[in-house]
């Protein structure tokens, strides 16, 4: 589906597809971007967006963004993610940068801005804790004032790519007296301090996504909190709000179904019991993205108009996640009894893998994606959303 | 038509819980899985000493003559305890299907080893393309003096790095998709020219590519009538799906305990997550869909039990229903574990992932719901 576009909108479109396909680097075509790269070679593309001046769409021009439109926003997304390409990190870019420049103080962003842009800094989300899962104003890491630092004592859970980290953005509790939310504030946390120790979480995939991060007596200068002290509920809603409309990820789930076509094309003959079963699956998913999609293009037009969509954004994660598990599902099965074999984690050369190119991931993403309808809120928590604060219930 | 267990099958239940409770717990398994080899023969030994090897085949065999409801009770204790070892490929597939088609010198020869858990055996009848077609067969057969001479590719054959013996499924004469035709074979697997390329499967398992380049096997290793190999390997998944869905049902009970326990006891905002109704109803499912699930298997068993015809329709509907509740109750207790559900450290994602391949091996729920509807 396309957008109904000016000529200055569409000639935008066909600069940013170009320049797509002449430099997003060969080096990151692997066949799964999220697990296979090392994180220099996840950060070729970042580097060539920052040149250009396209890392950071979100962000006003003041602070290093792009100055489009919503429309012209919208079109670089859909072009980056129908071509594949791998996002920049979402945890620098998307959240924690659009927090400083909002609430920050002139130093947080002058020292901070330039190098979530340049992709100098790595950035990983402090939000989970091992008791606080989707309910989020129930974090128990401890912030106490010592002079000019806080100490900071806790366990943070499922931390992507921590492995890779310069900085973490940390709810903490300041002060323990408080309502659940009224205690809570927002810490930028360096990685290098001493008491930061990561350890790896295998998920059921075999892949090492996320971690467990463990604060332990880790002094953070007061100048690495982010506005005021027990406001951080404010800021952590604020950047949710960020994380959710981006979750429908139609290019992605474009993509996938039309890789999951060709293998049911190629693998399965027309007189296979189950080859009817397979079109009319297929078609059912096609008319959900393609439902989700003029949703999408439906609220980009409404927030061009300057109306703000609310919490109803929640339909994205909630549609969005369910949309792609659904393609994972099927495109596990279209692999038929290769289905069984999985990738041994790290991805190397060395370990057989039998079967079409085109199927080697299918067993480990349908794993890995069953993480989607659980991460960024559960889809049982986005569901209560609309119920409450849409449909007023 | 809740089954009534014997005294004797009550018994063999019992034995097998109580080994596996005190061999075979999850970090154990764990243990076993992470080995090189990924099974572990000691375990296999104790399961021949307590008779599980010998258990459903007849006495005239030389078994204790549980027939399917001994596989079923031996399957659903080992879906429980996620058992990796490959008692479905020895004893349920192979064994089985000696059993059922072998000559009376072959029986003699081949079962006793097998219920003494001496000898491992694989299953080769899928190909790259064949999806769960057995009709579906390029690896050729052809006779050439007191041999036959074996060349083809078998595709993910579950267990073929571990067995010594594998039966072959190729063609002796026809098309590539004729029904008649397709012949089974007796091979050795350390045979000269045949290729074993491993790699591991979603549940921990190993499983195997297969070249056959020019494989000699002497004639009187031919399994069964020649050209009659499609029909003895229907009566052999009618079997497997039986044995299957035992298995799943095992898994599928620890979830469900394992989810309401959870459920009960993890809390967020402030209470219990078993509170929140949208959960409770979730649960409901759950718990319909295994009860659902019980009864099918059940059913099937005992129809296979009582040699009941239509046995290949009641598989095929028993593996589809069963196979979707499967999905759903595996997919449901990883949301509701939330984080954890996710992660390889607890068992519920291992469970997960055996159900995920129970369900793509010899056909998943769609491609069974299709079969079961053409013979309606």
């Amino acid at each position: 589906m396309e957008l109904n576009l000016s000529d200055q909108d569409a000639a935008f479109r066909d600069e940013v597809r170009a320049f797509i396909a002449e430099n997003y680097p060969q080096e990151m075509r692997v066949p799964n971007p999220e697990t296979d790269l090392t994180k220099e070679q996840s950060l070729l593309w970042h580097r060539i967006l920052h040149k250009k001046g396209w890392i950071a769409p979100l962000w006003p021009k003041d602070y290093g963004g792009p100055g489009w439109s919503v429309t012209q926003r919208f079109i670089f997304e859909q072009e980056t993610s129908r071509a594949g390409t791998l996002p920049p990190l979402a945890f620098s870019v998307t959240m924690v940068g659009p927090v400083i420049y909002t609430f920050g103080s002139e130093a947080q962003k002058k020292k901070f801005l330039p190098r979530i842009l340049s992709g100098d800094d790595w950035w990983c989300q402090g939000y989970s804790e091992p008791g606080s899962g989707s309910d989020l104003a129930s974090v128990r890491t401890k912030a106490v004032r010592d002079g000019d630092h806080y100490v900071v004592n806790g366990h943070k859970t499922w931390t992507t790519l921590a492995q890779h980290a310069d900085w973490i953005f940390c709810l903490v509790r300041t002060d323990p007296s408080a309502k659940p939310q009224a205690g809570i504030s927002f810490l930028l946390i360096d990685m290098k301090s001493p008491g930061v120790t990561v350890r790896p979480i295998i998920t059921i995939d075999g892949s090492h996504e996320v971690n467990d991060v463990f604060l332990e007596d880790v002094r953070v200068p007061v100048e690495n909190l982010i506005g005021e002290e027990n406001k951080g509920w404010t800021y952590a809603k604020f950047l949710l709000g960020n994380e959710r409309t981006s979750m429908a990820g139609i290019g992605r789930s474009t993509r996938y179904l039309q890789r999951l076509a060709q293998i049911v094309r190629t693998e399965i003959s027309e007189d296979d019991p189950s080859y009817g079963e397979f079109i009319k699956d297929i078609a059912r998913v096609e008319l959900d993205v393609l439902a989700l999609e003029a949703t999408e293009l439906r609220i980009i037009a409404q927030m061009s108009r300057g109306i703000d969509p609310g919490p109803a954004a929640s339909l994205f994660k909630i549609r969005g996640t369910e949309i792609f598990q659904r393609i994972t599902d099927l495109t596990h099965q279209a692999v038929g009894n290769y289905g069984l074999a999985i990738r041994e984690h790290p991805v190397s050369a060395n370990h057989f893998m039998p079967g079409p190119d085109y199927g080697h991931t299918a067993t480990e993403k349908y794993l890995n994606s069953r993480k989607l309808s659980i991460y960024g809120g559960s889809n049982e928590i986005q569901r209560n959303i609309i119920a409450k604060a849409v449909l007023g219930l | 038509m809740d089954i009534q267990f014997t005294e004797e099958q009550e018994l063999l239940r019992s034995s097998i819980q109580r080994f596996l409770r005190e061999q075979y717990g999850f970090d154990e398994r764990r243990k076993i899985v992470s080995t090189d080899e990924g099974w572990s023969r000691k375990h296999w030994e104790a399961f021949a000493e307590l008779g599980l090897c010998a258990a459903p085949f007849q006495e005239s065999s030389g078994g204790l003559g549980g027939g399917p409801l001994a596989t079923m009770i031996v399957m659903q204790e080992f879906g429980r305890s996620l058992v990796v070892e490959p008692y479905f490929e020895t004893v349920v597939l192979a064994g089985g299907l000696i059993e059922d088609v072998a000559s009376s010198e072959q029986r003699e020869a081949l079962l006793p080893s097998i219920m003494e858990g001496e000898a491992i055996w694989a299953l080769a009848w899928s190909e790259g393309r064949s999806r769960y077609d057995f009709n579906n067969v390029t690896t050729t057969a052809r006779r050439q003096g007191d041999n036959f001479i074996l060349s083809g590719t078998k595709a993910a054959v579950v267990g073929a790095p571990w067995a010594d013996k594998l039966i072959v499924s190729a063609r002796t004469s026809g098309d590539s998709r004729d029904r008649h035709g397709v012949s089974l074979f007796i091979v050795d697997r350390h045979s000269a020219n045949l290729h074993v390329q491993s790699f591991k499967t979603l549940d921990g398992r190993r499983a195997a590519e297969l070249a056959l380049m020019n494989v000699e096997v002497p004639a009187n290793q031919l399994l069964g009538g020649e050209g009659d190999g499609v029909v003895a390997l229907e009566a052999c998944r009618n079997r497997a799906i039986a044995a299957l869905c035992a298995e799943a049902v095992g898994a599928m009970s620890v979830l469900n305990s394992a989810t309401l326990e959870y459920s009960k006891t993890r809390k967020q905002f402030g209470v219990a997550l078993g509170t929140f109704q949208v959960l409770q109803h979730r649960m409901v499912d759950m718990f319909i869909a295994l009860e659902e699930a019980v009864s099918l298997m059940q059913h099937l068993n005992l129809s296979l039990a009582a040699r009941e015809p239509n046995g290949s329709k009641l598989a095929s509907g028993a593996k589809s229903k069963v196979g979707y509740a499967a999905r759903f109750i595996a997919e449901q207790a990883v949301q509701l574990h939330g984080g954890m559900g996710m992660s390889d450290e607890l068992n519920v994602g291992h469970y997960f992932k055996r159900i995920s391949s129970i369900n793509v091996q010899f056909g998943d729920p769609t491609y069974h719901l299709m079969r079961y509807a053409q013979q309606s």
